[in-house]
């Protein structure tokens, strides 16, 4: 059952209690449709039960402009939509980059950049050993964040484990300092199963992350600038 | 025990990783390419969770993390410079600040690969390691050391780095984290020998009438147990296979409140730029047992200064 345009509008008036980070507002919202897809969407995630062994996992892996994210996870009943008023402040839970040990709901403690792609990798991998076939890992990544040359091991290293379990989101907001030819085809030539999306279509998006067979999934969904 | 007589540390450590992967299902082991070879037992017994993720030290780490975010005890391994150095910030972020536990174990200390040049060297990754809080350091001397140690260790929800070498001592002592050995007591100096330079140590010591203390862990150290080694006005020399003065927080932290003097012998911090082999570098440097023995025949001629 989806929630109603509605519920992304109350996610939105939830950001704007989550103030003080500017210069990462853009990074929130560039990807707050996509993580509401996600959230309201794709991923089966109880809030009551944050760490259920059965629950998909979602690493933020560029952690900047968490707002977003939490503003989504407290209109989901993770944690308590007062704590979004105090973001960043002494004695508050949720910082401009988030810590997996104050946040229910957040997996991975993240900021500095081209480290949840690798992370995402192993709890596939894990996901697998444990023998839950049924979860999936969803990590969101940046397109300025893909300078960094750890990401390019993991995006080596995903194909080549045959993750089908594992989705790569790419926020392609035209944030990187070195111009790219097409996501689409390095992800590709790689061995990813690659799909394009317009990064403000709900249902497009909804589309495109459904899962794929045999090769991990990347969505590279364009939000341009002047969009964000 | 798995360990193979006449085994190196390398080998010990691979046979030991190899039964608590075969032993505990939630043992996880994720190489780099290095040591692969030693492996193919655990890769056969469960691919699933023995990774080799290629020539990609972050992605070694990172991957690792996955595996104790999902409960795993990871186990990771490459040589010392691209085990603790090259994927630093892995370790410190991935694992230290995320509240993971993991063992990470380089092999090839300091200068073992001399002849590879400086690029093979790591004589700082300990004094790394001791800055990311949690993580748990240890320098068996031993081949038999490196497995009792792993055991101890690989399921303490701790991030542990385990240094082992291509040097050893002459024999395995009883070791544990945490546990500072005792083997002669005299009435000079308190010298600490860490991990492999224990036996050269003792042999540098012949005839000198000082105490002499064999340390394995370095963090956790045996505080209480240098305390109460060490008398009013302590005179300690560590003895260190890494850059001399590593260890100097954590011997200060032990004595703080003692006014005490602290010598320190060990690789000096400067990029070795000859080749050859390990024990010729330790000549070149001092460490081997005439190097030893004339550093410590001469700090403990001087004389203890004033508090």
């Amino acid at each position: 059952m989806h929630a109603t345009a509605g519920g992304l509008e109350h996610v939105r008036a939830l950001m704007s209690h989550a103030t003080g980070d500017e210069k990462h507002e853009e990074s929130s919202t560039s990807t707050v449709d996509a993580l509401w897809v996600l959230y309201d969407r794709v991923l089966h995630i109880d809030p009551a039960r944050p760490d259920a062994e059965d629950r998909d996992r979602f690493i933020l892996s560029k952690g900047h402009g968490p707002v977003a994210h939490y503003a989504i996870l407290a209109a989901k009943g993770f944690f308590p939509t007062e704590w979004l008023d105090g973001f960043m402040e002494h004695g508050s839970r949720l910082g401009s980059h988030p810590d997996r040990t104050l946040v229910p709901g957040v997996e991975a403690s993240t900021g500095s950049l081209g480290h949840g792609l690798s992370m995402a990798v192993g709890v596939a991998q894990a996901l697998r050993a444990k023998g839950l076939r049924d979860q999936r890992v969803v990590v969101l990544c940046g397109d300025g964040e893909l300078n960094e040359g750890s990401n390019w091991e993991a995006i080596a290293l995903a194909p080549h484990l045959s993750l089908a379990n594992l989705t790569l989101l790419l926020i392609d907001n035209h944030s990187s300092s070195i111009v790219t030819d097409s996501w689409t085809d390095k992800l590709d030539s790689f061995g990813w199963s690659v799909r394009e999306v317009d990064g403000h279509d709900l249902d497009g998006l909804e589309r495109a992350l459904a899962p794929v067979q045999d090769v991990p999934l990347a969505v590279v969904a364009d939000v341009p600038e002047g969009e964000w | 025990m798995v360990s193979v007589p006449g085994a190196s540390m390398r080998e010990s450590f691979a046979a030991a990783a190899t039964e608590l992967f075969i032993g505990h299902d939630r043992v996880a082991i994720v190489l780099a390419e290095i040591s692969a070879q030693y492996f193919e037992r655990a890769v056969a017994h469960d691919r699933s969770r023995a990774v080799n993720v290629g020539i990609a030290e972050a992605a070694m780490v990172g991957v690792a993390a996955g595996f104790a975010m999902e409960g795993f005890h990871p186990i990771a391994h490459s040589l010392g410079p691209f085990m603790a150095e090259r994927p630093f910030e892995q370790l410190k972020l991935d694992f230290g600040y995320q509240g993971l536990g993991g063992t990470f174990v380089g092999s090839g200390a300091s200068y073992d690969y001399a002849s590879e040049g400086a690029t093979h060297h790591a004589a700082g990754d300990v004094g790394a390691m001791l800055t990311i809080p949690r993580m748990q350091v240890l320098s068996p001397g031993h081949g038999t050391e490196v497995e009792s140690l792993l055991r101890a260790t690989f399921d303490n929800a701790a991030p542990t780095y385990v240094r082992t070498s291509l040097a050893t001592n002459d024999e395995p002592h009883d070791v544990a984290p945490g546990r500072l050995e005792v083997l002669r007591r005299g009435s000079g100096a308190t010298v600490v020998t860490f991990g492999p330079t224990l036996s050269r140590t003792v042999a540098a010591s012949e005839g000198s009438d000082v105490t002499i203390a064999y340390a394995t862990s370095v963090a956790p150290f045996d505080d209480e147990g240098l305390r109460a080694l060490v008398g009013d006005r302590p005179h300690v020399i560590a003895v260190e296979p890494w850059y001399e003065g590593t260890t100097a927080p954590v011997l200060t932290r032990a004595l703080g409140d003692l006014p005490t003097r602290y010598s320190f012998i060990g690789v000096p911090r400067r990029f070795v730029h000859e080749y050859g082999t390990w024990p010729e570098i330790d000549a070149d440097v001092g460490l081997d047992v005439a190097g030893i023995r004339s550093r410590i025949a001469a700090l403990s001629l001087t004389e203890h200064p004033s508090p």
